[in-house]
């Protein structure tokens, strides 16, 4: 039994959400806060109450694809605190707190902050929520994959790179080793052809998004989002979750 | 009801987590790096106490003085809330390691320090009836 009693608070406030997925990948630069920030965002205009919760607090960035200042990001207290709106998307980041200031977090301090936070944002109401995490493997995944494990659902994200997928394998073992039977599988800037390898790893391939030339066509405000050339991958992704 | 309601709810769960029914001695330490309101805090975690029928004989909440310790060159310091400005201040209120984003070494200017005491709320003691 873990002795921190924000732990406990965490439990349980992850436990009433019927569906909450960790979005990870080993290799930074896949497009991880991208894929959580798109998703999040497309399912919330589909009348499903979604959150947003930005778990890489030494770098945020799901605000900037958003479009949103983080003096603009303000919470109200309701028990805890509630996620801000930005239209239908309950959404919550520690930039608003950090401001643009560098965060130098070391070893169980970004644990600190991760139970912290996920003991107090009260996601009441929230069906679907999309935890985007920092690349590798730090304390917020480690405590999200060995303590959080019955909780959340996995989504990993690949680009079809060598260097990439070689990534991706190591860990999928440690999830496996960790007991999630089945792990959600994104290619990001591909076009398909990493089905055959999440078959043969025996991963739940959801779907793919097409690389574009001119990404910043998509991000930056809910507008460009919503009028984003990939929207019907995210939606055809969002389908089978 | 505020932020405190949050903090005190996960200290009532861990008690009833831990089948934690009757309980003699509950110490409580609050970091001051979070001003914690205690009277607020006192007032849920009462609510909270009675509501899932925990029973505590002596509950006592103190406050413990923030100490940071900086990694580069060993120096340590006290930090109080009330040498910064509101919107600092609030921002460690809600996360105390957002410290990080304002704060230095005050003797070598390193951002990389560590907060080693007095960051938030924990349970110092319990002990079962």
């Amino acid at each position: 039994m873990i002795s921190d009693p924000r732990f406990h608070g965490a439990v349980k406030r992850l436990g009433e959400i019927p569906k909450v997925y960790l979005v990870l990948s080993s290799k930074g630069g896949v497009g991880k806060s991208l894929i959580s920030t798109l998703l999040s965002y497309y399912s919330s205009l589909k009348e499903v109450p979604t959150g947003l919760l930005d778990l890489d607090f030494t770098n945020p960035s799901t605000h900037i694809i958003l479009g949103v200042k983080p003096g603009e990001i303000s919470y109200k207290e309701e028990k805890g605190l509630e996620p801000f709106k930005i239209g239908k998307l309950s959404y919550f980041s520690i930039i608003s707190f950090t401001r643009d200031n560098p965060l130098v977090l070391k070893g169980d301090e970004a644990r600190n902050v991760m139970r912290e936070v996920l003991s107090i944002v009260n996601w009441t109401g929230v069906q679907k929520l999309f935890i985007d995490t920092p690349p590798g493997l730090g304390d917020e995944q480690l405590e999200a994959i060995y303590n959080l494990k019955s909780l959340v659902k996995p989504i990993v994200v690949s680009t079809p790179h060598n260097l990439s997928i070689q990534s991706v394998l190591r860990l999928v073992k440690i999830l496996r080793d960790a007991g999630f039977s089945e792990i959600l599988f994104v290619e990001n800037m591909g076009n398909g052809k990493l089905e055959a390898f999440a078959d043969a790893e025996g991963l739940n391939y959801v779907g793919y998004i097409p690389f574009v030339e001119n990404i910043e066509s998509c991000i930056g405000s809910t507008l460009k989002i919503e009028n984003c050339v990939l929207k019907q991958y995210f939606e055809a992704i969002l389908s089978k979750t | 009801m505020v932020h405190e309601w949050a903090l005190a709810e996960s200290i009532v769960l861990f008690l009833e987590n831990n089948g934690f029914r009757k309980i003699k001695t509950l110490k409580i330490g609050l970091g001051i790096l979070q001003s914690v309101d205690k009277e607020i805090f006192n007032f849920s975690l009462q609510e909270l106490l009675k509501d899932k029928g925990l029973i505590v004989e002596t509950l006592e909440i103190v406050d413990e003085n923030a100490e940071l310790v900086c990694n580069t060159c060993g120096f340590r310091w006290g930090l109080s809330p009330e040498s910064m400005n509101e919107a600092v201040k609030e921002s460690i209120h809600f996360v105390p390691e957002s410290i990080h984003a304002f704060a230095k070494c005050p003797k070598c200017g390193s951002r990389d320090f560590s907060i080693i005491q007095g960051r938030g709320v924990r349970i110092i003691e319990v002990t079962a009836e």
